[in-house]
């Protein structure tokens, strides 16, 4: 099991109201799933996305990630745990101006402790798999939306991280790239690893295996695709 | 992981070349006025102790105290309380001393030829030579034997022998102070100007000549005292002054008639004045280095508050609290660091520049240079770490957010 949720609660204080974000998840996920998660804004998908992606801690309940718990450990630890098994790919895919594609893909093993040499090594190989290696020396403001995305998935591979979370990948592409990346995606599913994809498009939603619907901080359906 | 902080940290400076030089300025500005102004402090030190060290090297002046004519006291040096046996009797009698000279001093016109020239002279003994550091350009000084046969014979200050005699020679020439003859032997070296004026405009006689046969006194004005050392020269003082109230018979409630000054402590008085004025110019010079420190917070604070974002995708990426503190950090320090270089190459140009536009003295003190650039170092930290604390203390999720 990659991935085991259980009764996590998410409680805000916003202005002295208390805001019951995750209700009691109950979620498991196992090794090389293609999870969507779906729900309108205010479902708390986002809380999830965030709890999942160990940028957050629940309030109370287990989060066992890869047979760890992660629900209470420090900032620091959090960050070495983003670092080693999580992957992250945004809507606006949150690439950093002035560096050069090749630096951003390589920018998560500089806080591996990776040395320089083999991180543009090992950057300019997963450009590679994403089909970008001609791009790496520009900057990312030079690149279509589209490889710009393509750009952040390298990024998010580039530590062979466990699970691989995508916010909305497609919100800013047109269908052509959408669908572009998509397709890598579901390659990468076929090669075994762990994706989390968060959206509020059916037809993205499509590319999984199964879809988590949440309504009011509670999982609303769990649905199954048979392929 | 330190010398990635470091090129991090250099990227984000180019990224913004004209803002990190600007704030860089301030620092420029603060270690270079330092090491200006300390320099210019040390220059008047170093001038004020050289006049005073040349007057001579331990030295003591013995002078009468003031004449009381009817209740009416005269100005201190109007007594006629000294007379020559006081002097043999400190050469002889107080411990601890080189050199002891007598001397009367009055100012005279002095005419060579159509030239004139009004000066102060000075009868004394040749030890005067030693107390006072005289070195004889041309010609040589006057003897003892001189001073026995009240010979009229005179040694010229430089300034003295400019004015009267144009560039000429003037040993052997006869000069008339106060209408009398006086042949010149000698001419001194020029000394410059020091705590007493310039001490080049001065002719040096045997002392009976002056006092017979040019101002009729029997009593002297001065007595110039080497001592044999600093560590002697208040015991020496002392000696003095007991010795003088003896001879004069003085009972102990009455004060003294006659002023012992020790040159050592007038120069140690001066060298704490000149030591205030440095420390006041590099205090305010200090200053702008911590309004330049302030420029430093006041960018990082706008650079970590534009970067948030940038925070934000570190952190999701993984980079840990010291990952994003040490890289503000640095940028602060780079940014004092290399002001406080190039600092110190301004400051050491505007002192070699002061000194040769103003013709102020100016001593580079390598002290103020490791003081200042360590200062400048300090501030970059001190000004930087709050900023560096706040980007790496930001909630990835909210520096996410941030638009």
């Amino acid at each position: 099991m990659s991935i085991l949720l259980s009764e996590v609660t998410k409680v805000y204080q916003l202005g002295g109201e208390r805001v019951n974000a995750l209700a009691g998840i109950n979620l498991s996920i196992s090794p090389g799933e293609f999870t969507a998660i779906m729900g309108p804004s205010g479902s708390g998908k986002s809380t999830l996305m965030n709890i999942l992606g160990c940028l957050d801690r629940p309030t109370a309940g287990s989060y066992m990630l890869d047979g760890e718990e992660v629900a209470t450990l420090n900032d620091d630890q959090l960050a070495i745990t983003r670092n080693k098994k999580i992957g992250f790919v945004f809507q606006s895919f949150n690439l950093l101006p002035r560096m050069t594609t090749l630096q951003n893909v390589a920018l998560p093993m500089v806080y591996a402790g990776v040395d320089k040499r083999e991180r543009l090594a090992r950057a300019e190989q997963v450009l590679g798999m994403v089909g970008l290696e001609s791009r790496m020396n520009h900057q990312p403001n030079e690149l279509s939306g589209g490889q710009r995305q393509r750009v952040a998935i390298a990024r998010a591979l580039v530590n062979d991280p466990t699970i691989i979370m995508a916010d909305e990948p497609t919100g800013n592409l047109d269908t052509k790239s959408g669908d572009e990346v998509m397709n890598i995606f579901s390659e990468l599913n076929s090669q075994g690893r762990t994706i989390i994809l968060v959206t509020h498009e059916p037809d993205i939603a499509e590319y999984a295996g199964r879809v988590v619907y949440v309504r009011d901080g509670l999982i609303e359906r769990d649905e199954w695709k048979v392929r | 992981m330190f010398s990635e902080s470091i090129s991090i940290a250099l990227a984000g400076l180019k990224a913004n070349k004209l803002r990190a030089m600007l704030t860089m300025l301030g620092i420029i500005i603060g270690v270079g006025a330092v090491i200006a102004m300390v320099s210019i402090g040390m220059g008047v030190k170093d001038k004020v102790a050289t006049s005073i060290a040349g007057l001579g090297s331990n030295l003591l002046v013995v002078t009468p105290g003031a004449s009381n004519a009817g209740g009416s006291r005269q100005a201190a040096g109007s007594s006629i309380t000294l007379n020559e046996k006081d002097a043999i009797a400190i050469s002889q009698e107080v411990a601890g001393i080189n050199l002891v000279a007598p001397a009367v001093t009055r100012s005279y016109q002095v005419v060579f030829g159509n030239q004139n020239w009004t000066t102060s002279i000075q009868g004394t003994t040749p030890d005067i030579q030693g107390i006072r550091n005289y070195n004889i350009e041309e010609g040589s000084f006057f003897t003892n034997q001189d001073l026995e046969t009240r010979a009229r014979v005179a040694v010229l200050g430089k300034t003295v022998a400019e004015n009267l005699f144009n560039g000429g020679t003037p040993i052997g020439q006869t000069i008339r102070i106060n209408n009398a003859p006086f042949r010149v032997v000698g001419v001194l070296e020029a000394k410059g100007e020091s705590a007493g004026g310039n001490q080049d405009d001065t002719v040096i006689i045997p002392l009976k000549t002056a006092q017979e046969r040019l101002m009729g006194i029997t009593y002297i004005q001065n007595i110039n005292v080497q001592a044999t050392g600093t560590d002697v020269i208040y015991q020496v003082q002392d000696d003095i002054t007991t010795l003088l109230r003896a001879r004069h018979k003085l009972p102990t409630t009455t004060p003294d008639d006659f002023t012992v000054r020790n040159m050592v402590a007038i120069m140690a008085a001066a060298d704490e004045t000149t030591s205030m004025i440095t420390s006041l110019l590099a205090v305010v010079a200090g200053l702008s280095l911590l309004v330049g420190g302030i420029g430093i917070m006041n960018i990082m604070l706008v650079s970590v508050t534009e970067r948030t974002r940038e925070i934000g995708i570190r952190k999701a990426l993984g980079a840990r609290y010291q990952n994003i503190l040490l890289q503000f950090l640095i940028e602060a320090i780079v940014i004092s660091v290399t002001g406080g270089v190039l600092g110190i190459a301004l400051g050491i140009g505007a002192s070699y520049g002061i000194s040769s536009v103003a013709g102020w003295n100016t001593v580079i003190s390598s002290l103020a240079i490791v003081a200042a650039f360590a200062f400048s170092v300090f501030i970059g930290l001190f000004f930087g770490i709050y900023p560096a604390r706040k980007a790496a203390l930001l909630d990835p999720i909210e520096a996410l957010r941030y638009e």
